[in-house]
C-alpha cells in the first residue's frame, strides 16, 4: 500500500494506489436551516454532514458507518444529487457536479443509482415489477437492444428473480425478493456508481447474506463501485475494501479495511468495534469493553473542536478546544484525534488479536 | 439451574417432578385469516428457571414475539386461538380468566418492546407511565409512586431522574427511552422479564449499554428473563441457554455455550454460517440459506426446514413426510431433526465446523 | 408555548382581515366590476323611486365615489369603531361594529344580529354536546365490539344519519313527536335560556336531536376510524402489558389519542353552526342567523346577507384558534415543539 500523490481537486490524499478516482469529494457538507418563531426565522441548522473529504476508486467498495444521525443517508443522497450540498465539492469522474441543474442532471442519473434501505417502502405497491424496474429506460428515453420487457426480465435473471415475475406486484415478494427488485431497478441504465444506502439492515441474516453476495457478484460482473451506507459493522468489514467511520456528520477515520479493523486508530471507532456483540459465549468475560456513556449529541448544537469529546474516555482539555485534523497516521489510513490509539505496533484488543494480517 | 424444554404426550424427555418457574408447554398460537390459518407457533416447549436468561432467536415471522405476548396474555380476545400450556409457579395461564392474567402482568411478569418510541404514549410523561404502572399494582399515593418512579429512573441511569420523570418520551433519545421502558416494566419488581427485540431500533454503542444494563438488573433482582432477537451476537451476550425458532417451532435447545460451540441443528449451522462475524477472519464469500423463510399457512410437511435444508436427503425421505421429535438429545440440548446422530457428527466435524 | 400561541393569534388576526377583505370584495368590489356604477350601488339604499339628485347625494355620503381602498378601510372602520351616517336631515351614529343598515327595515343590522344569535347559539351548542357523547360513545364502542351486530347496526344507523337531509329528519321527527305525540314543542317557540331553562331545554329538544342524528353519526364513524387505529398502536399493547383495566387501557390511552383529531373537526363543525344552522332553522321555524341570512338572500337586502357572513366568518377563525389551543393542550409534542 502506498500513498499516490494528492488529487489536484482534493486537499486530500489518495491512500493505495491502483485504481482511478470516480469520485472526488471535497469538504462536503450539507446544513438543513431550522426555522423558528414568529417569523420563522433561520435560527440555526442541523449540520447533518459538515466537511467530509474522500475519494472512492473506480471498482472498490466504499462504505460509510456511523451511528443514526451521523449524516450517511445524507452524504449518500448528495453524492446521487438527491439532495444540493451547501458546501464543498463533488467530482463525478471530473466532472463538478456539486450544483448540477436538474436538467444536465439526467446523463449523471444514468452512471449513477442508489438503493434503498427500506424494501417496502421504495416500491410502489401499484406498480408490476415490470414497471418498477422498466421505469428507468422510459424516464431517460432510453432504447434498449430488444424490448423493454425482455432487457427488464434479463435484469431480474440476473438478480436471482425469475423472469416470470415480471406482471407481479411487490407486495407478492418477501423482503429479500423487494431489495433485488431494488438492486435490478437500480441496475437498468448500466450504472458506473451505486450508493446503496443499508441495502441489507432490513433483512434477515439467512437472506442478508444471499443479497451480500448477490451485490458482489454484480460487482465483478459489471465492474460497478459501490459506496455502502451500513452500521453493522461486521457486514461493513465483509463488503468493503475500504472504511470511512462517522460521528456527527464529521469523518473521523477512513482506511483500508485490514488496518481499521485490525488498529482502529480513533477511540470512536475503537468503541463501535468493542460494542458489537459477538456471537461467541466465550467472549462475554474476555473482551475488555469499551463502553461509551450516552448518546450521541444532537447534529444542532454539535460538541466544540472534536465532536466526540463529550463521551470519549481520553479527551483532554485540547479536545474540546483545537479540533483534530484529519491526519494520514499511516500510509492510507487518516484519522482525526489528538491522542490516537494503537498509533504503535501493538495488538490490537479490541476486535481480534490473533487474526493473521489480511492478504 | 436444571432447566430443560418438556413435551407434551408422553414423550420420554418429560420427566415428572422437574418443575420450573415458567414452563411452556406444547404452545400453539393460530392466527385464522382470509388466506387461511396462520400457524404462528405450533407446539413450542420450554421450561425457565428464576434467575436464567434464555433467549429465542430465529429470523422475522418464526413466531417469537407471538409467543411471548402469549405468555403475557395479550393477544386480543377473538384473535389467536391458543392452546397448550403457559404454567407460571404451576398456575396455568391459557384459559384463565382475564382479570386474573391482567393482575398478573406487570406485576408478575413485564415486557419491553422493540421500538420505544411508540411504544410509550406520546401523551403522558415518562413519569406518569411509570407511576401508573406502580400504582396498577400498589396502592400506594400519587407521591410515593412518584418518589419510586424517579428510584427507578435513576437505577436505569437517567441522569437527572428528578427532573426527566416530568418529560415526555418524545424528549428523551432513544436510548433513554428504552431505559424508562425498562423502568417502567421492572417498577414492580416482575419475576419475569420479557423482552422482544429490546436493542434492534437502538445503535451499536446504545445497545452494548443496554444490554449491560439488563445483565446487571437481572443480577440484581434474580428473575427470570426471556430475550427475543433475531441477532446471535445479542443472545450471546447475555443468554445462559438458547432456543432456537423455525417456522414457528423449536428448532434446537441448548446452554448458550453449546449452540455457539457445538450447534446440532442444520438451521443453527445456516444461521451461525451466513452472519459475516468480526470475531473471525473475514470470508471471502457469506454461505446463506438457500430459499426464504416459509408461509406460515402452508407449513411444509414433515420438517419445516427441508425445502431449504441440504442434508434432507440424508434422511430417506423422512424430511418430508415425517415432523422430527423434539428430543433430549444429550443433557439439556434438544433438538427437532432426523439426521442420525453420526450424521450429524459428521456433517459438523467435517464441513460446518472448519467453516465457521 | 407563548411564540406559539402569539403565532396563533396573529394568524387569526390576519385571516379575520382576509375574511374582510373577501366579504367586501364580495359586496362591494364584485358589483362594480360587474358593471354596476355607485349610482346602482346606492339606489338599493333609497329605493328605486328615488331621483338622480337623492341617489347621487346618498353614493356621495356612503363613500361610493371613493377609491376602492378608502372604502375599505371606511367600511372596516365602523366595523371596529362604529360610524356616522349623515343623512342630510342629521347624523346617525351607528355604533361599533357597524354592519349597515338593512335596505328594507331600515335598522341597523347588528342589533338584529344580536337578537338572534342566542337561538342559533342554543341549537349549536346543545346539539353539539349532545352529538358529541352520542357520536364518540358510540364510535367507541362500535371500534371495540368490531364486527358485532353492534357495531353493524350502529354504523348502518350513521350511514343513515349522513346520508338523510335533515328536512326529511326534521320534519318527520316534528310530524311524529310534536304533532302526533305532543311529547314535543312544535316549531318556532324559541324561549331563551335566561328566561326558563326548563321551557328553553323544551323548546329545542327536537332540533337538537335532529341536528345531533346527522352530525353523530359523522362522530361515529370518525371515532370508530380513529379507535380502530390507536388501539392498534404499540402504546396500547403496552398499558395492557402493565396490567391497566380494559377500562382504563380504552379510555386513558386509547381515546386520548383518538380524540386529538376529532377535536379539530369538532371545533371547526361548531364554528361553522355558530353562524347559523340554514336547514335546521328553516324546518324548525326557529329565528336564528341562518334564518336571517336566507331571508336576506330573498329580499336581496345586502347588509343582512354581508352581516351573517362576517359574524359567521368570524366564528370560524375563532373557533380554528380554539382549536390550535387546545391542539397544545391535548398534545405534549406541540407544546414543547
Ligand atoms: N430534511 C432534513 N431536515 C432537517 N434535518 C435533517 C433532514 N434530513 C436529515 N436531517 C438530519 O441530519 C442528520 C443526519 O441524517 P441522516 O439521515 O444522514 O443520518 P444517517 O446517518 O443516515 O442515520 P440512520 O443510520 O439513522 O439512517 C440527522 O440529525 C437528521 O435528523
Ligand atoms: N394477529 C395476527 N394475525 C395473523 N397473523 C399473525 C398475527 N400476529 C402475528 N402473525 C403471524 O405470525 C407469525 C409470527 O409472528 P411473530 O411472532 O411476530 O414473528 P417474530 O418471530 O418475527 O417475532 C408471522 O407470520 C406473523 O405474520
Ligand atoms: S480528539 Fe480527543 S476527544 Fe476527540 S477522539 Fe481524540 S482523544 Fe477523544
Ligand atoms: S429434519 Fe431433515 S430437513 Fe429438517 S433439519 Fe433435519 S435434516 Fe434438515
Ligand atoms: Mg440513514
Ligand atoms: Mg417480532
Amino acid at each position: 500500500m502506498t500513498s499516490a500523490p494528492t488529487n489536484a481537486a482534493s486537499s486530500q490524499s489518495n491512500a493505495s494506489g491502483g485504481g482511478e478516482d470516480i469520485l472526488v469529494v471535497t469538504d462536503l457538507q450539507k446544513h438543513f436551516p431550522i426555522r423558528r418563531g414568529l417569523l420563522q426565522r433561520k435560527v440555526g441548522a442541523v449540520q447533518a454532514v459538515d466537511g467530509m473529504s474522500f475519494t472512492v476508486r473506480k471498482g472498490e467498495t466504499l462504505s460509510l458507518v456511523g451511528e443514526s444521525g451521523c449524516g450517511k443517508t445524507t452524504t449518500g443522497r448528495m453524492l446521487t444529487r438527491l439532495l444540493e450540498p451547501t458546501g464543498g465539492t463533488i467530482l463525478f469522474e471530473g466532472r463538478d457536479i456539486t450544483h448540477i441543474s436538474m436538467g444536465k442532471m439526467r446523463p449523471l442519473r444514468r452512471d449513477v443509482q442508489m438503493i434503498f434501505q427500506d424494501p417496502y417502502g421504495s416500491l410502489n405497491p401499484r406498480h408490476t415489477v415490470g414497471t418498477i424496474v422498466g421505469a428507468p429506460f422510459r424516464l431517460q428515453n432510453v432504447k434498449t437492444e430488444h424490448s423493454t420487457k425482455k432487457t427488464v426480465q434479463e435484469l431480474l435473471e440476473l438478480v436471482g428473480l425469475s423472469p416470470e415475475h415480471y406482471n407481479r406486484y411487490p407486495h407478492e415478494f418477501s423482503g429479500g425478493q423487494r431489495q433485488r427488485i431494488g438492486i435490478a431497478r437500480a441496475l437498468a441504465l448500466k450504472p458506473k456508481l451505486i450508493v446503496a444506502d443499508e441495502p441489507v439492515s432490513a433483512l434477515d441474516v439467512s437472506i442478508q447474506a444471499q443479497v451480500i453476495n448477490l451485490l458482489e457478484d454484480l460487482q465483478d460482473e459489471l465492474g460497478l463501485t459501490y459506496v455502502t451506507i451500513a452500521h453493522d459493522l461486521s457486514v461493513v468489514r465483509h463488503m468493503s475494501d475500504r472504511v470511512a467511520v462517522m460521528y456527527l456528520g464529521k469523518m473521523v477515520e477512513i482506511a483500508d479495511r485490514t488496518p481499521l479493523y485490525e488498529r482502529p486508530m480513533h477511540p470512536y471507532t475503537v468503541a463501535l468495534m468493542s460494542a458489537v456483540p459477538i456471537p461467541d459465549t466465550g467472549r462475554r468475560t474476555k473482551r475488555d469493553r469499551i463502553r461509551l456513556e450516552g448518546d450521541v449529541p444532537s447534529p444542532i448544537n454539535p460538541p466544540s473542536a472534536c465532536r466526540f469529546h463529550t463521551r470519549c474516555w481520553k479527551a483532554k482539555e485540547i479536545c474540546s478546544t483545537i479540533e483534530p485534523p484529519l491526519a494520514e497516521l499511516a500510509p492510507g489510513h487518516r484519522v482525526a484525534c489528538h491522542f490516537p490509539e494503537n498509533l504503535i505496533d501493538l495488538p490490537v484488543p479490541a476486535v481480534r488479536a490473533d487474526s493473521p494480517a489480511a492478504p | 439451574m436444571t432447566t430443560s424444554p418438556t413435551l407434551e404426550g408422553g414423550d420420554p424427555a418429560v420427566r415428572p417432578g422437574i418443575g420450573g418457574f415458567l414452563q411452556v408447554k406444547d404452545l400453539r398460537v393460530h392466527f385464522p385469516t382470509d388466506d387461511g390459518v396462520v400457524k404462528s407457533v405450533d407446539g413450542l416447549s420450554f421450561n425457565l428457571e428464576l434467575g436464567e436468561t434464555l433467549g429465542i432467536v430465529g429470523e422475522s415471522g418464526s413466531g417469537k414475539s407471538v409467543t411471548s405476548l402469549s405468555i403475557m396474555g395479550l393477544h386480543p380476545p377473538g384473535t389467536a386461538k391458543i392452546s397448550g400450556q403457559v404454567l407460571l409457579k404451576g398456575d396455568n395461564l391459557i384459559g384463565a380468566s382475564r382479570e386474573h392474567i391482567r393482575k398478573l402482568r406487570g406485576k408478575n411478569m413485564a415486557m419491553i418492546f422493540q421500538d420505544p418510541l411508540s411504544a410509550m404514549h406520546p401523551y403522558y410523561t415518562v413519569g406518569h407511565q411509570i407511576i401508573e404502572a406502580y400504582r396498577v399494582h400498589n396502592n400506594v399515593s400519587k407521591q410515593v409512586a412518584r418518589k419510586h418512579a424517579i428510584d427507578m429512573l435513576g437505577r436505569v441511569g437517567i441522569p437527572q431522574p428528578g427532573s426527566r420523570v416530568d418529560e415526555y418520551p418524545h424528549q428523551f433519545s432513544g436510548g433513554m427511552r428504552q431505559r424508562a421502558m425498562i423502568a417502567m416494566a421492572l417498577s414492580c419488581d416482575p419475576e419475569l422479564l420479557i423482552a422482544d427485540e429490546p436493542t434492534t431500533a437502538l445503535d451499536v454503542t446504545v445497545q452494548a449499554q443496554i444490554l449491560d444494563l439488563i445483565r446487571d438488573l437481572q443480577q440484581e433482582f434474580n428473575s427470570a428473563v426471556i430475550i427475543i432477537t433475531h441477532d446471535l451476537g445479542v443472545v450471546a451476550e447475555l443468554a445462559d441457554n438458547i432456543l432456537v425458532m423455525y417456522a414457528g417451532r423449536a428448532a434446537e435447545y441448548a446452554t448458550a455455550h453449546e449452540i455457539f460451540t457445538a450447534p446440532q441443528h442444520p438451521y443453527t449451522w445456516g444461521l451461525l454460517g451466513s452472519m459475516p462475524r468480526l470475531d473471525r477472519e473475514r470470508a471471502e464469500r457469506l454461505r446463506p440459506i438457500p430459499g426464504t423463510p416459509p408461509s406460515l399457512i402452508n407449513v411444509p410437511t414433515g420438517c419445516p426446514f427441508h425445502p431449504r435444508c441440504v442434508y434432507a436427503e440424508l434422511n430417506g425421505g423422512a424430511c418430508e413426510t415425517d415432523r422430527p421429535e423434539f428430543l433430549e438429545i444429550s443433557p439439556r440440548h434438544f433438538l427437532a431433526c432426523h439426521l442420525s446422530s453420526q450424521d450429524r457428527q459428521r456433517v459438523w466435524e467435517n464441513d460446518i465446523k472448519p467453516m465457521l | 408555548m407563548i411564540t406559539y400561541i402569539i403565532r396563533r393569534l396573529i394568524a387569526a388576526v390576519g385571516l379575520l382581515v382576509v375574511v374582510s377583505i373577501i366579504t367586501f370584495s364580495i359586496f362591494f368590489v364584485v358589483p362594480r366590476i360587474a358593471g354596476g356604477t355607485p349610482e346602482t350601488l346606492a339606489t338599493r339604499y333609497v329605493g328605486r323611486a328615488a331621483t338622480a339628485e337623492t341617489v347621487h347625494l346618498t353614493a356621495q355620503k356612503l363613500g361610493f365615489y371613493d377609491p376602492m381602498t378608502v372604502q375599505y378601510a371606511n367600511w372596516a372602520k365602523g366595523i371596529v369603531m362604529g360610524e356616522n351616517y349623515d343623512y342630510g336631515a342629521g347624523v346617525e351614529r351607528c355604533p361599533a361594529p357597524c354592519l349597515g343598515y338593512s335596505f328594507i327595515t331600515r335598522q341597523p343590522v347588528w342589533p338584529d344580529l344580536l337578537d338572534r344569535a342566542p337561538v342559533t347559539a342554543s341549537l349549536a351548542v346543545g346539539a353539539s354536546i349532545l352529538w358529541l357523547v352520542a357520536g364518540v360513545a358510540t364510535g367507541v364502542l362500535s371500534a371495540l365490539r368490531r364486527g358485532t351486530i353492534f357495531d353493524r347496526a350502529a354504523m348502518g344507523l350513521a350511514l343513515a344519519g349522513v346520508s338523510l337531509p335533515i328536512f326529511f329528519t326534521g320534519l318527520v321527527s316534528l310530524a311524529f313527536f310534536s304533532y302526533t305525540l305532543g311529547w314535543t314543542a312544535p316549531g318556532g317557540q324559541f324561549v331563551p335560556l335566561t328566561e326558563n331553562p326548563a321551557q328553553w331545554a323544551y323548546s329545542m329538544i327536537l332540533p337538537w336531536i335532529t341536528l345531533a342524528f346527522l352530525f353523530s353519526a359523522q362522530y361515529a364513524r370518525l371515532t370508530r376510524a380513529g379507535m380502530l387505529e390507536t388501539m392498534h398502536e404499540d402504546y396500547i399493547r403496552t398499558a395492557r402489558a402493565k396490567g391497566l383495566r380494559e377500562r382504563n387501557v380504552v379510555i386513558q390511552h386509547g381515546l386520548r389519542a383518538a380524540l386529538t383529531p376529532i377535536l379539530t373537526i369538532f371545533g371547526l363543525d361548531v364554528g361553522l353552526l355558530l353562524g347559523g344552522a340554514v336547514l335546521t332553522e328553516k324546518t324548525f321555524s326557529l329565528n336564528g342567523l341562518g334564518k336571517y341570512a336566507v331571508d336576506g338572500i330573498v329580499s336581496q337586502d345586502m347588509p343582512k346577507i354581508m352581516g351573517v357572513t362576517l359574524l359567521a366568518a368570524f366564528f370560524i377563525v375563532i373557533a380554528n384558534l380554539v382549536v390550535d389551543l387546545l391542539y397544545a393542550v391535548v398534545d405534549p409534542r406541540v407544546r414543547t415543539q
